[in-house]
């Protein structure tokens, strides 16, 4: 194998906020014009911000658009110790200019040729990059099936609700499941509980296929336990992808 | 050019001449991988050291247990950005590796390569002088799994995707050959104080 340079991100280089929209209670879109183009659904960038005196803080955001979006979306939670999170939540305004460098990534990513059917499982904002999958895949029309699991605490803060529940009623091959730790379901198919091993079992069990791809998000805590249940409930691991936020708590 | 209302919250100095360019501390202990957690039985491990296809030498856990223990205390720093201080580990180091097989490497190259499929190439040069260690325990306890545990590479010096979790081996190389990361966008080195995080990094 070669090194894959399409992969490698370009210089740093200035986006402008276009729009900032409030997605849940603590997360908010931030929609960036910039000649950044992703190549692969569930790429990330890095954004860069500097202050007066020149000190610069980094971080790493997913992206939510889909490749081929003219502005690009970052679905980014306020964090409250977050020195780049509140600095998007309570300061920046459309027009302002941050960096950005990307895309970045070569795993956790979907392409349209990857076909499915494809298993997404989301925990909080861990939604992001599987967003822009689903959206990837709903543009491009594939003939294959995907299931998206996604667990948050309340129903309030399942980011991207309104634009799931439309995929899932515009798109039969689509299967839409939520499951809230903290609060009630709002629909018969989703579940108020963890996702544990009998959760994943019986959903999987309903939408009766074999996944192709898997790709698993959230915090740490979340994926491993996901994870772990998926492999007792034989999907193999090589077909798991993992992307995981926050720590063990070490 | 600065971005308009954006202050920043600086570590003190302290702390900020041990962070390389664009890193940030934080307290606890991210986990990354590619994939599932692979559980490794102890039972079952074995650390195998190969030159291409060729077994040079191989070890058990319990003979692996046998050899010098040394401990390394300092920071790490994960090309997502996070830089961990004063972490303490402790396991075999790559030069009582070598010494214990009676190896000379017969190559400047080599992948270290996990259980879970996943390699990285790291350079013999930053291998040796004390420089990187098998590791079995941080913080004084057995190494979880999530961390990965039984045992992992630790090259402190370089960006830790090159700390191999799940570690199973050594591959020496007649060639600088990419590894998972290195073939999928991350830089061939990896050197957080030259900010080699990219694959046209400097």
């Amino acid at each position: 194998m070669t090194a894959d340079t399409s992969v490698a991100p370009a210089r740093w280089q200035e986006a402008i906020i276009e729009r900032i929209m409030p997605r849940t209670p603590r997360v908010v879109s931030v929609f960036l014009r910039t000649a950044l183009e992703p190549r692969a659904a569930g790429q990330h960038i890095d954004v860069r911000l500097t202050a007066p005196d020149g000190y610069q803080a980094q971080r790493s955001y997913s992206i939510a658009s889909a490749p081929g979006t003219e502005v690009l979306e970052l679905a980014i939670e306020r964090l409250d110790d977050g020195e780049v999170s509140l600095f998007f939540h309570e300061v920046a305004r459309p027009g302002d200019t941050v960096e950005v460098r990307g895309p970045i990534g070569g795993h956790f990513v979907w392409y349209v040729e990857d076909g499915g059917p494809i298993l997404l499982v989301a925990g909080g904002s861990g939604i992001v990059p599987l967003m822009a999958i689903v959206r990837a895949w709903s543009a491009a029309q594939p003939k294959t099936s995907v299931l998206l699991i996604y667990s948050a605490r309340t129903w309030e803060e399942l980011i991207f609700i309104d634009e799931l529940l439309n995929t899932q009623a515009r798109e039969p091959d689509f299967t839409f499941i939520a499951t809230t730790t903290r609060g009630p379901r709002h629909r018969p198919e989703d579940f108020d509980r963890r996702l544990d091993r009998p959760l994943l079992r019986e959903i999987l069990r309903r939408w009766g296929r074999s996944p192709r791809h898997v790709y698993v998000c959230g915090s740490s805590v979340f994926v491993e336990a996901v994870t772990s249940s998926l492999v007792l409930e034989t999907v193999p691991a090589g077909l798991i992808r993992t992307e995981r936020f926050g720590g063990s708590g070490q | 050019m600065s971005t308009r209302g954006f202050l920043g919250r600086r570590p003190s100095d302290e702390v900020a001449h041990r962070l390389p360019p664009g890193q940030y501390r934080t307290e606890d202990f991210p986990v990354l991988a590619k994939g599932p957690t692979p559980r490794v039985d102890p039972a079952i491990w074995r650390f195998t050291i190969n030159d291409g296809s060729q077994a040079l030498a191989s070890w058990t856990w319990a003979q692996f247990e046998e050899l010098p223990q040394t401990i390394w205390r300092g920071d790490i720093h994960c090309v997502t950005k996070w830089s961990k201080l004063d972490t303490t580990w402790s396991g075999v180091t790559i030069d009582d590796l070598f010494r214990g097989a009676g190896i000379t490497p017969p190559s400047a190259y080599l992948l270290a390569e996990s259980h879970d499929d996943y390699d990285t190439n790291v350079p013999v040069a930053d291998l040796i002088g004390g420089k990187a260690m098998i590791a079995t325990r941080f913080a004084g306890a057995p190494l979880e799994a999530e961390h990965g545990g039984p045992a992992r590479l630790l090259v402190p010096h370089l960006y830790f995707w090159k700390s191999a979790k799940w570690i199973k081996g050594l591959r020496f190389t007649a060639r600088d050959e990419a590894g998972f990361w290195e073939l999928r966008g991350y830089h061939m080195y990896g050197d957080p104080w030259r900010e080699q995080r990219y694959t046209n990094d400097p």
